[in-house]
């Protein structure tokens, strides 16, 4: 070592390692660990190794799970549910507490413990992640209290089944069983195989603070044990990870009825407009792609600056790039760590490869020795490089310019992922426009990876949906009221008849057409079906194509708002009323009465399903905004034809939504009536679009269309599998309420409103005046 | 080291500047927990602190046999035998900053130590005097021996940005200050805004102050991390683009030895290794030195120090 006077010449840091003997006493006390079921260690089986990342060393041996291992914790978990959901709000509530607490008190030694198994830096796991984690069992202890008030009616899930990545291993642990537990859930998660080790020290947690047996169960194992518990009888699963794996989760669970979210992949744009703090923005590059070694599911990996500024953003993020330390994880002064494993460093090293070999330029980015990797970003680099589609997971950026706002917001959406973005302006105006525009579950405006249990986190489009955080994350572990649900008729046959067959009603020819971008269409095929009143369009699969384009072409729905569009519907339940009695005719009374009675409610409702401002962290203002999925499918119930369609459709476009429906198989002819009333009441074309015809043909047709983001289904289990299946392709989700009486006031309600929009949350930290000059933001 | 020669003032330097002050403070925030000095490393770190400091005294009842006392201080920041422990010699502090009248006592009592010594001018601290009288004022100081002048601009030129008024009043001061060196005490606490700081430096930069300091120790708020960043990054910029390397001092609010790490690290991490030395790093302090002799001395001897076992200043 060299002596102070020497030092004071360099002046440079030295090693400051932080002490991990307490951590490493624990580990060679256990040696092997099995799984925690049943509020017990079961005896380790067939064991593998978990490393230190940087050294490669060996920490402990961790138990394969097998599908035997899985069926029991989930036998424990449904032993436990019962009496865990009969607890009072305040009783569980408690227990959450007490877990918070003992975290908190094992703040270090599980900072030592996760950067030791995740090779993440000390500073990061100590200042954020274990924080997070006991902000979140906090939070949740506070959910627990106020369930019943806060979610009047509605009953936990029963078991969930939680399988979650190596990137935030206790904090991801915390996110699945804080909400699950706060709900009333119990269970079974497994943790990534490469970072078992802090779920193992928290299982300990739960013993020590008395938590009824069986309510958290622990499964550690590989992608296998993760398949075994996808496979389960649980009646959820909550999934993070990547987009390729959430993608099979959701086909093995197409059909089977149980719950499902999906935090996955993403290729976050970080854009930085031209009066940005530059500096600011730097910084926050660091916070992002540069921040865990880029091994961020919601890093802001894409960098788009305004080209006004970009060669001075470049030189001061070169600077600043060459300034952070590269180095053991438990170094103090350690700003970038190990790759979690061998396997994830090659691929990230074989990406940038193919960033480069397809023209781009590598600043930075050396692979060291063992699993580290210099930050660099990838710059001349185009829209359809590997570098640019592909998430890399690594401590490297893509950086590439634009011109004006709505290029930046056209790049920044140019992306199958829809997890985060950030935004860097000093205009209020021109940043509140671009979180706006961007498609994206979470939006940072002059900030980036701010986390807080508080505000809901998760994506859009192929970034997996459900939210993670706050009431929108009570409500994807929590059961509505129960409806009584009704048996659908199945849809009889359809046989086309030809072009040119009759249709007889009341002694006139009636031959219904499509209803698409606000026009009549014939169908493609040139056929119908016999339907009782006539003769419906036979759709087909461009039909549905053509739908859902003039359904893209309708996007100004959205930008109304929501007065504008409540006065289309008060409309249309004007004309209806006044039509009451030839629909009556078709339908029946209550049918038409429902119609009526869906318009106006949900009229009401166009300007009032508000979002929230949540209160995450004192200065940053955080709103969660309810914003419209897009182009929303609908497969309507085969009976009760105008108010099934009715209870469907209006809740979607008074959100926003733009609708393609398929409507009733066997009796449609309402709508002929319906679509003209629409087109009297200034529903602008397009959006709604209607196809009639075999709802088992075009239903997955529809649900596998790549614009469209969201999917509703209304109709027995095989059908709804063959549709959830096809609606994997891009990841939409498909909600699927129970088949009901449409006319009862159990089709109608705030469920229907929420599963017709996606939450987008936006934080904006906001400060005059430095600290202590009298601003309330620090 | 060459001077700051200055500029002509140029508005388009830092018409545009846009500062964040959220970020501005997570950076700040961050910082320090970013960085970690131990055992030796932290010693010497904590010695260069040392070699930093403008040993401080500014007050109204302030003799010249205090001044002495001070200087003494300066001459010799800690006790020899912790500092031949630690294989140190040569040791002083950075120089001593005493109002004009005490300018002659501190030259007596720091002899050819090669102590500088700093004066506070320019009507000290609120700068509310005819400029006339505040050149007089720094002439009188260099006349005294004072080998720098701490001078304080007028705030009122910040808060209605008359940038004009600010850099000739700038300009007069660093003419009147002939071959002593210039530090321009910006009054941080009273700007208020990150962006006036941020402006102020460069308005002080380009009329050739060669330190650009935070405050007097008078205002209300005093150095803080995130205007230090916001100073730190104007100067960078500055040299950036004339080449010229002018140095930071905060005063007031720095109290512990932790801060003075604080500081170096943001020194260190913002500006680079050259802006630890004392030709471009001062840190404007009083209390500071005690503490930082303190966690010397528990480097040394494994003993928590007590305050009076040490030669005060």
């Amino acid at each position: 070592m060299s002596s102070v006077s020497e030092i004071m010449e360099t002046m440079e840091y030295g090693a400051s390692v932080e002490d991990s003997s307490a951590v490493r006493d624990w580990l060679k006390r256990h040696g092997a660990f099995g799984h925690f079921i049943g509020g017990a260690f079961t005896r380790p089986g067939r064991t593998f190794a978990t490393r230190d990342p940087s050294t490669g060393e060996a920490l402990a041996e961790v138990t394969q799970g097998t599908a035997d291992d899985i069926a029991q914790a989930v036998k424990a978990a449904r032993k436990a549910q019962r009496g865990w959901a009969k607890l009072s709000g305040s009783e569980r509530a408690r227990h959450l507490y007490a877990l918070a607490r003992h975290v908190q008190k094992r703040e270090r030694f599980l900072s030592v413990l996760e950067s030791l198994d995740n090779g993440k830096p000390i500073r990061e796991s100590r200042d954020i992640d274990i924080p997070l984690v006991v902000r979140h069992f906090y939070h949740h202890a506070g959910w627990a209290e106020l369930r019943d008030n806060a979610f009047p009616g509605h009953a936990p899930l029963g078991v969930c089944g939680q399988v979650i990545p190596w990137n935030f291993p206790l904090l991801m642990l915390a996110w699945k069983i804080a909400p699950a537990l706060a709900a009333g859930n119990t269970v079974v998660l497994k943790p990534a195989e490469y970072t078992p080790l802090t779920a193992l020290a928290f299982a300990e947690i739960c013993q020590q603070v008395g938590l009824p047996a069986g309510v958290v169960n622990i499964v550690t194992g590989d992608g296998e044990t993760g398949a075994a518990l996808v496979g389960a009888e649980v009646d959820k699963i909550a999934f993070t990870g990547s987009t390729e794996v959430g993608r099979a989760i959701a086909g093995r669970l197409a059909g089977t009825g149980r719950g499902l979210t999906l935090e996955l992949g993403g290729k976050s744009p970080f854009v930085v407009m031209e009066d940005a703090d530059l500096d600011a923005a730097v910084e926050g590059v660091v916070d992002s792609i540069w921040f865990n070694q880029g091994q961020v599911c919601c890093a802001g990996s894409r960098i788009l600056v305004a080209e006004a500024v970009a060669a001075r953003f470049e030189a001061l993020l070169g600077a600043r790039m060459a300034r952070l330390r590269v180095g053991p994880p438990l170094d103090k002064s350690t700003d970038i760590g190990a790759i979690v494993d061998p396997v994830q460093k090659d691929r990230i090293i074989s990406i940038c490869a193919a960033a480069t070999d397809a023209g781009a330029e590598l600043v930075g980015g050396q692979p060291g020795q063992g699993c580290f990797i210099a930050p660099g970003y990838l710059k001349n680099i185009a829209p359809a490089n590997p570098g640019m589609e592909q998430e890399i997971f690594g401590p490297i950026a893509t950086l590439s310019t634009f011109r004006t706002a709505d290029e930046a917001a056209e790049l920044a959406n140019n992306t199958r992922y829809g997890l985060a973005a950030s935004v860097w302006s000093e205009s209020a105006t021109v940043a509140t426009d671009l979180a706006a525009r961007i498609k994206a579950g979470v939006v940072w405006i002059n900030s980036a990876n701010l986390f807080d249990a508080a505000a809901p986190f998760g994506g859009w489009r192929e970034s997996g949906f459900g939210r993670e955080g706050g009431r929108a994350g009570m409500l994807d572990y929590l059961a509505p009221p129960e409806v009584k649900p009704a048996r659908e008729p199945a849809p009889k046959p359809v046989t086309a008849a030809p072009d040119g067959g009759a249709g007889q009603a009341g002694g006139i020819d009636r031959t219904a057409k499509l209803y698409i971008g606000g026009a009549q269409k014939r169908p493609d095929g040139g056929a119908s079906y016999a339907v009782p009143g006539g003769l419906a369009p036979l759709g087909n699969r461009k039909d549905i194509r053509n739908a859902v384009e003039a359904a893209a072409k309708a996007g100004k729905w959205a930008a109304m708002g929501g007065h504008a569009r409540a006065q289309v519907l008060y409309y249309i339940a004007e004309n209806l009323s006044a039509r009451a009695a030839d629909f009556a005719a078709l339908t029946g009374k209550p049918e038409i009465e429902a119609a009526i009675a869906r318009a106006f409610h949900y009229a009401a409702w166009a300007d009032k399903f508000d979002g929230a401002n949540v209160q995450a962290k004192p200065g940053h203002l955080v709103n969660v905004i309810p914003e419209p999925w897009g182009i929303l499918g609908i497969a309507c119930p085969n009976a009760q034809p105008l108010a099934g369609f009715m209870s469907l459709v209006m809740p979607a476009i008074a959100m926003g939504n733009r609708v393609v429906a398929i409507p009733a198989q066997d009796n449609p002819l309402a709508l002929a009536d319906l679509y003209q009333v629409f087109d009297t009441s200034d529903l602008p074309g397009g959006v709604v679009n209607i196809v009639t015809g075999a709802r088992k043909d075009l239903a997955p047709v529809l649900a596998a269309h790549d614009e469209v983001a969201a999917m509703w289904h209304v109709g027995p289990p095989d059908s709804l599998a063959a549709v959830e299946r096809a609606a994997c392709g891009n990841l939409k989700p498909v909600w699927s309420p129970a088949h009901r009486d449409w006319t009862s006031a159990a089709a109608q309600g705030e469920d229907f409103l929420r599963h017709a929009v996606q939450m987008k949350t936006v934080w904006l930290p906001y400060g005059a005046l430095p600290a202590g000059t009298g601003s309330l933001a620090y | 080291m060459t001077r700051n020669p200055g500029t002509d003032l140029r508005l388009d330097w830092f018409d545009g500047i846009r500062i964040n002050t959220p970020a501005a403070e997570r950076r700040a925030a961050t910082l320090p927990a970013r960085r970690s000095l131990k055992k030796d490393h932290q010693a010497a770190w904590l010695l260069n602190a040392i070699r930093c400091i403008d040993l401080t005294t500014l007050a109204g009842d302030d003799t010249p046999d205090r001044v002495a006392r001070l200087c003494a201080k300066a001459r010799q920041p800690v006790a020899p035998d912790l500092l031949a422990a630690l294989g140190v010699t040569g040791l002083t502090t950075g120089a001593v900053c005493v109002y004009p009248t005490m300018v002659a006592a501190a030259k007596r009592a720091l002899g050819n130590s090669g102590v500088p010594v700093a004066s506070v001018a320019t009507g000290f601290p609120a700068g509310l005097m005819p400029l006339d009288l505040r050149l007089a004022e720094i002439r009188y100081a260099v006349d005294q021996g004072a080998d720098e002048i701490d001078i304080v601009i007028t705030r009122a030129h910040v808060l209605r940005a008359d940038w004009t008024a600010l850099y000739d009043e700038l300009r007069a001061m660093r003419e009147a200050s002939g071959a002593a060196k210039m530090k321009a005490i910006l009054a941080t606490g009273d700007l208020k805004s990150l962006e006036n700081v941020a402006k102020a430096s460069h308005v002080a930069m380009q009329a050739g102050a060669d330190w650009i300091k935070t405050s007097t120790g008078k205002e209300g708020v005093n150095a803080t991390l995130p205007v230090s960043l916001v100073m730190c990054r104007a100067i960078r910029d500055y040299r950036a683009r004339t080449g010229h390397a002018v140095g930071f001092k905060p005063a007031g609010g720095l109290r512990t030895a932790k801060d003075a790490l604080n500081w170096q690290v943001l020194m260190a991490e913002e500006l680079g290794r050259d802006w630890l030395a004392p030709d471009l790093f001062r840190i404007g302090a009083s209390s500071l030195l005690g503490d930082i002799e303190r966690q010397i001395s528990h480097h040394v001897t494994g003993r928590y120090a007590g305050a009076h076992r040490q030669a005060i200043a």
